[in-house]
């Protein structure tokens, strides 16, 4: 039965995050029951306080081939990476 | 001297605590034998955290049960004693939570037809005079309000899904429509404690009960069973302690640890 079921990817934002973070994935057999089962498999010990789900088949992913050509040139660039700006104390959520 | 007149008679309100009580405990340890056989992993997940919920809030009654018993005099007892150590007899659950699981639409059904009467009894027990009940409904109607929500979604997508999942639901409510009535059935027992403004008047949620129902069954293309017979009413039901035959073996398993060895510890 649950081979029929298309697979689901949980997003769940915690209780102090801004942004939701992948947690795992669960079959069902459509978004209401999706989220409805992430919240029975994912949020039972107040990990959050939102869901997304979204079908893993529309999501779209890079190909693990391609890591050295769309990452590793940005290795070498250090001026790309803000490590020189002291960061005030008040901003959050970085 | 005589000490201070309680606000309830301590034999009602011990027996309603224990309704209130047994119905979670025997309800969650049906749910409890779904574990590692529901019919996917995510409902096998989602029918246990139903029993825990339900486990959760036996815990509260009974504890409450337990002391209003210790007030009133000897045997001490602890939540635990009056879930391992009572006999089907003194057991104070309704007959719909002891049915056995069956398959997953009969599952589904005695769920819902329970969850149904659950929320509307919270709903009304929140605003009990007596501090303790209110409090414990007002924990527990949260969980439950997510319970209804779940149970009917599957009541509709079960009877109104393929011809065998319609047919299956169909049987399931036909067969467990019967233990309903002992829901709304009030007692002597329930009587006292209503008028002292303690207990719900569950006879008084019936309309709503069956107004809920039926919209929930409507949808699902599922019919309500045309005869009217009742188990269960006319104070001889599992609120005075007569269970059908599915009881005891229910408490065997679940108790056949504490009983064996008393003195267990995890």
């Amino acid at each position: 039965m649950s081979s029929e079921w298309p697979l689901w990817e949980v997003f769940i934002r915690s209780q102090h995050g801004l942004a939701h973070k992948h947690v795992g994935s669960l079959h069902a057999p459509d978004a209401e029951m999706a989220i409805k089962n992430a919240r029975d498999v994912y949020t039972r010990r107040n990990e959050g306080i939102s869901i997304w789900v979204a079908r893993s088949a529309d999501i779209h992913a890079s190909s693990p081939g391609d890591r050295a050509a769309l990452f590793e040139p940005a290795n070498d660039k250090v001026y790309r990476h803000p490590t020189f700006f002291p960061m005030p104390d008040e901003v959050k959520h970085i | 001297m005589t000490a201070p007149k309680p606000a309830a008679p301590a034999a009602e309100l011990s027996d309603y605590l224990l309704r209130l009580g047994d119905n979670g405990l025997v309800l969650a340890q049906r749910l409890g034998e779904w574990v590692g056989k529901g019919p996917v992993l995510e409902e096998d997940i989602a029918s246990t955290n139903v029993g825990l919920d339900l486990l959760g809030q036996a815990r509260l009654w009974l504890t409450y049960a337990a002391e209003v018993q210790a007030n009133s005099g000897p045997p001490l007892r602890s939540e635990d004693d009056l879930a391992f150590f009572r006999d089907s007899a003194e057991f104070r659950n309704l007959l719909l939570v002891e049915q056995p699981n069956g398959d997953y639409a009969d599952t589904i059904a005695r769920q819902f037809l329970f969850d149904q009467w659950h929320v509307l009894l919270l709903g009304q027990l929140t605003l009990s005079r007596d501090e303790r009940i209110a409090g414990i409904a007002a924990k527990a109607v949260k969980e439950v309000r997510y319970h209804v929500e779940r149970s009917a979604d599957w009541v509709i997508r079960l009877g109104d899904g393929t011809a065998a999942s319609h047919e299956r639901m169909q049987a399931a409510i036909d067969a467990l429509w019967m233990y309903t009535g002992e829901m709304f059935a009030v007692d002597a027992t329930e009587r006292a404690l209503i008028d002292a403004g303690i207990a719900a008047d569950a006879a008084a949620l019936q309309p709503t009960w069956q107004s809920s129902v039926q919209a929930v069954l409507d949808e699902a293309t599922i019919a309500i069973p045309a005869d009217p017979f009742m188990q269960g009413t006319g104070s001889r039901g599992g609120k005075q302690g007569i269970h059908t035959e599915h009881l005891s073996r229910l408490l065997a398993e679940m108790q056949a640890l504490p009983r064996s060895f008393p003195d267990a510890r995890w």
